[in-house]
C-alpha cells in the first residue's frame, strides 16, 4: 500500500514537470481503498460505559445558533466535573459540507450530524449497536431510532445497525396568528383539510397573506406543506420508504401528485406571498413576527422563540387529516448526533447521549431550551411545561403523532443531494409556473434514482 | 496635463548606459545562470505547489468517480461527457456566456463614457468625487455588496420603491426570485462591481494620450464625438482589452456574487459554473464530475481571453 502511494507521488511530480498530463496513472485513483477506512473499535457491550474519574476532554463539533447542545454540556460538566468539552460551531450547511472529511481526518467524539446514509457508506461513523444494548436504546419506541438505521453499506435507511442519536426529536405542523385568526373569525384549529382550504380563502379575501414560506435562494420551503399535504391525502408508509431508500419506493405516486396539485392550486390562489421564491427563512421568520402572515409551516424548534417574542399570540396545529377524525402525520425528526468512526472517547459520549435522554434535568433543559420533545422511553420524567404556551401546544401534538404513529422524516433526507439539486429548483419552478405537479415528482423520482443507483 | 511631456524632455538618458555596459562585462564577472534559478526558485516553488499542482490534482480527479473520502473508480472521459450532456450542467455555462453581457460589455462601455466624461472636467472638484464614487464598489467586500443589492432588490426594496414612485408599480417583482429577471439582476450586481475597475483602468490610459492629437483634431475641426472614437478609443486599446479579459474572467468565472443573491436560484435560473463546481463537490459529492467541469471552465476561460489578449495587443506593440 505505501509504495503504491510513493510510486504515485513520484508519478505525479513528473506531471507537474511536463504540466500535468502525464500523471494520470489507472491504478492511482484519489481516496482510499474500502478495507483501508474501517478500523472502528469493537464496540463495547458492558454496562460499564462511563466517563471515569480520569480528567477527560471531550470533542465537540455542533450546530451555530442552536443554544441546546451547549446547554446540555454545561449541565452535563456541572454533574460529571471530570469532563470537560472542546467544543467548535458551524453551520449547519458547513457541517452538511465539511461532515465527510472532518469524520475521516479529525473525528470529533460527539457531532452534529446531517443525512447519514454517506457517511454509513464510507465507514465514518460508530456503530451503536453495543451501546444500544447496554443502556436499554433498544426498549424505546421503535419510532425515535427508526431514521437513524441503517443496513450495512448505509442502504436502505430505516432497519439495521444503530448509527446516531437524538439529543431530542422535533416535528413539524402549522404556526397561526391568533390575533389574524380571530379577525377571520376562526377560533380552533381546523379538522379537515377542506376547512383549512376554507380559511385560507377567507384570509387572502381579507387581503391578508394566508401562509408565509421560504422558498429563496437554495430553500425549498414549500416542501413543508407539500409534505403535509402528502401525507392528508395518503398514507406515511410508502413516503418513509422512499426517504429510507427502500428498493422500488417512488414519490411518484397518485396520492403524491394530488398532494402536489392541491399544493399548486394554493400557488395559483394566491396564497403565499407574492415573492415567495425570494423569500429566505429569516425573512420568513421576520414577516410572521411581524405579523404579516396568518399562518407558517415549521417545526417546533422555533416554539421557544415564538413563545417569547409573540407571547400567547400564537397557536400551533398538525395539519388536518381529509376526514374528520382521520389519521394525522407530520415531519419529526430526531435532532442527530453521532460519534466519528475513530473517536477517542467513544464511550464517555454514548454516556453522554444515554445521560441526555435519561437524566432529569437533561430532559427539563431539553424541552425549555430545545423546544421539542425528549428522547428515551415512553414512561420517562416529562417536565411540565406553562399551559397555553406554544411549546406545550407542540409537545401535545407530539404526542398524538406518535400514537397514530404518523411520523415521517423530511423528503429533504432522502439523499445527501435530493433537496439542494432537486427538490428546490423544482418546487421554484413550480411557484412560477414553470413546472407541473406531475412534472416535478417525475423529474425528482428521476434525480433520486440516478442518486440512489449511483 | 502638458507637464507630464515637459517632465519626460528633461529627463537625463542614464537608462542607455546599463545595457551597453553588460553587454560589454567580460565573461568571468558574467554570473552564471543557475543564480537566476535560486532568485526564482521560492516563488516557481510556491506557484508550482498551489496552483499547477492543484490543476494537475483536478485534471486527475476529473477522470474518477469519487465522493471524495471513499475508494475511487476510473472513469475515463465520462465526467467530461455528463458535463456537455447533462442539461443541467452544461446550462450553467450558457448562463455564463449571458453573464459577460452584463460583466463586460456594459462595464467597458458605460466606463469609456463615464471616463471621457470625468477626463473633460477633470480640473473640477467634481471629478475627483465621481471617480471616488465609481471607484467605491471595487472597495466594498463583494459577499456585503452582494447582500446590500439583495435587500435594494427585495419586493419592497429600495429599486420598487422607487419604481412605485414614479407610478410603475406594474413592473415590480423580487427580481432575483423571478426566473426571467433573476439572472440579469445577478448581472446589474456584477456590472455595478465591474464598473469602477473599468472606469479607472480607462481614466489611467486617457491620461497617457498625447494632448497634441487633441489640438490638432480640433483644428481639422473634429466634435467631442469624433474625437472620442477616432483619437481615444483606438489609443485606449490596450487599456480596453485589460478591462475586457478581466471582466470576461469575472463573467465565466463568477461565484460570490452569485452565490450571496441568489445561491443559483429560483429553480437553477442563476446557476454558474463556479457554483455548480461548488455544489458538484461539497454537496453532491461528485468530485469526478465537479472537477470535469472545472478543467471545462479553465479551458473555456482561455478560449475566450487569448484571442481577446492577441487582438488588442497586434496592432499596439
Amino acid at each position: 500500500m505505501l509504495s503504491r502511494v510513493r510510486a504515485c507521488r513520484r508519478g505525479a511530480t513528473l506531471g507537474v514537470l511536463v504540466l500535468g498530463i502525464a500523471a494520470v496513472v489507472v491504478g492511482c485513483g484519489p481516496g482510499e481503498d474500502s478495507d483501508s477506512a474501517s478500523s472502528a473499535k469493537g464496540t463495547p457491550t458492558a454496562k460499564t460505559v462511563t466517563c471515569g474519574k480520569d480528567p477527560v476532554t471531550l470533542d465537540g463539533y455542533f450546530e451555530t445558533g442552536f443554544p441546546l447542545p451547549k446547554a446540555l454540556t454545561d449541565e452535563f460538566t456541572k454533574q460529571y466535573p471530570n469532563v470537560k468539552w472542546k467544543i467548535r460551531e458551524d453551520q449547519f450547511a458547513v457541517i452538511t459540507q465539511n461532515a465527510p472529511r472532518v469524520l475521516a481526518d479529525d473525528p470529533p467524539d460527539l457531532m452534529r450530524l446531517p443525512q447519514v446514509s454517506e457517511l454509513v457508506k464510507d465507514d465514518l461513523l460508530l456503530n451503536l449497536d453495543g451501546y444500544a444494548k447496554a443502556f436499554g436504546w433498544d426498549g424505546w419506541p421503535p419510532s425515535q431510532l427508526e431514521q437513524l438505521r441503517l443496513a450495512p453499506g448505509g442502504r436502505p435507511r430505516g432497519e439495521g445497525s444503530l448509527y446516531a442519536m437524538g439529543l431530542n426529536f422535533s416535528m413539524t405542523g402549522v404556526f397561526y396568528n391568533k390575533k389574524l385568526a380571530e379577525r377571520i373569525g376562526m377560533s380552533a384549529p381546523p379538522k379537515t383539510l377542506a376547512e383549512l382550504d376554507e380559511l385560507l380563502a377567507k384570509a387572502k379575501a381579507e387581503g391578508m397573506i394566508p401562509i408565509q414560506q421560504f422558498n429563496g435562494g437554495a430553500t425549498g420551503g414549500l416542501l413543508f406543506p407539500l409534505q403535509a399535504l402528502m401525507a392528508a391525502y395518503g398514507p406515511t408508509g410508502p413516503i418513509n420508504d422512499w426517504i429510507f431508500q427502500k428498493d422500488g419506493a417512488t414519490i411518484d405516486t397518485p396520492a403524491n401528485v394530488e398532494a402536489a396539485k392541491h399544493l399548486e392550486r394554493w400557488i395559483k390562489a394566491g396564497y403565499f406571498a407574492k415573492d415567495v421564491n425570494a423569500v429566505d427563512y429569516a425573512k420568513m421568520m421576520s414577516r410572521f413576527l411581524d405579523g404579516e402572515g396568518l399562518l407558517m409551516f415549521d417545526g417546533d424548534w422555533e416554539s421557544g422563540n415564538l413563545d417569547k417574542q409573540m407571547p400567547g399570540d400564537v397557536g400551533f396545529f398538525v395539519m388536518p387529516p381529509r376526514e374528520e377524525g382521520g389519521k394525522q402525520a407530520a415531519m419529526s425528526a430526531p435532532l442527530t448526533f453521532g460519534i466519528g468512526a475513530r473517536a477517542e472517547h467513544a464511550d464517555c459520549a454514548a454516556f453522554f447521549l444515554n445521560w441526555v435522554a435519561t437524566d432529569k434535568r437533561a430532559r427539563e433543559i431539553g424541552v425549555e431550551v430545545g423546544g421539542s420533545h425528549p428522547m428515551g422511553p415512553p414512561d420517562a420524567y416529562m417536565p411540565s411545561v406553562k399551559q397555553g404556551t406554544v411549546t406545550a401546544s407542540t409537545l401535545e401534538a407530539g404526542s398524538a403523532i406518535a400514537e397514530d404513529n404518523g411520523a415521517m422524516d423530511f423528503i429533504a433526507n432522502a439523499t445527501g443531494a435530493i433537496y439542494a439539486k432537486s427538490w428546490t429548483p423544482n418546487i421554484q419552478k413550480l411557484v412560477a409556473g414553470e413546472q407541473t405537479p406531475e412534472g416535478m415528482l417525475k423529474a425528482v423520482q428521476g434525480d433520486y434514482e440516478s442518486q440512489v443507483g449511483g | 496635463m502638458l507637464d507630464t511631456l515637459d517632465v519626460s524632455e528633461d529627463r537625463p538618458r542614464a537608462a542607455v548606459r546599463p545595457r551597453v555596459r553588460s553587454s560589454a562585462q567580460p565573461a568571468a564577472l558574467r554570473t552564471p545562470a543557475w543564480v537566476g534559478w535560486i532568485f526564482v526558485a521560492p516563488a516557481l516553488l510556491i506557484y508550482a505547489w498551489f496552483v499547477l499542482w492543484p490543476l494537475v490534482l483536478t485534471f486527475q480527479y476529473s477522470l474518477y468517480d469519487w465522493d471524495g473520502i471513499g475508494p475511487s473508480t476510473w472513469v475515463g472521459l465520462e465526467n467530461y461527457s455528463k458535463v456537455f450532456t447533462d442539461p443541467d450542467l452544461s446550462k450553467t455555462i450558457v448562463n455564463a456566456f449571458k453573464l459577460i453581457v452584463f460583466f463586460s460589455a456594459i462595464p467597458v462601455v458605460l466606463g469609456l463614457l463615464i471616463a471621457s466624461t470625468i477626463r473633460q472636467i477633470a480640473g473640477s472638484r467634481l471629478a475627483l468625487v465621481a471617480r471616488t464614487v465609481v471607484f467605491l464598489p471595487q472597495v466594498i467586500p463583494l459577499v456585503a455588496a452582494g447582500i446590500a443589492w439583495s435587500w435594494m432588490l427585495s419586493s419592497t426594496g429600495l429599486v420598487n420603491q422607487f419604481l412605485s414612485l414614479i407610478g410603475l408599480d406594474g413592473v415590480t417583482r423580487a427580481w432575483l426570485g423571478d426566473f426571467s429577471t433573476a439572472l440579469p439582476a445577478v448581472g446589474v450586481i456584477g456590472a455595478w462591481v465591474l464598473l469602477g475597475l473599468c472606469t479607472l483602468l480607462l481614466l489611467a490610459g486617457m491620461s497617457r494620450i498625447d494632448q497634441s492629437l487633441y489640438e490638432a483634431a480640433r483644428m481639422d475641426g473634429a466634435g467631442p464625438f469624433r474625437e472620442f472614437v477616432h483619437i481615444t478609443v483606438p489609443h485606449l486599446r490596450q487599456e480596453i482589452g485589460v478591462c475586457v479579459t478581466v471582466t470576461v474572467i469575472a463573467a465565466l468565472a463568477a461565484f460570490d456574487i452569485v452565490y450571496v443573491s441568489t445561491q443559483g436560484g429560483p429553480g437553477n435560473a442563476t446557476m454558474v459554473p463556479g457554483l455548480e463546481i461548488y455544489y458538484q463537490a461539497f454537496s453532491e459529492r461528485h468530485v469526478g464530475v465537479a472537477s470535469a467541469l472545472a478543467v471545462v471552465l479553465m479551458a473555456l476561460v482561455l478560449v475566450c481571453v487569448l484571442p481577446i489578449q492577441w487582438l488588442t495587443r497586434k496592432d499596439s506593440g
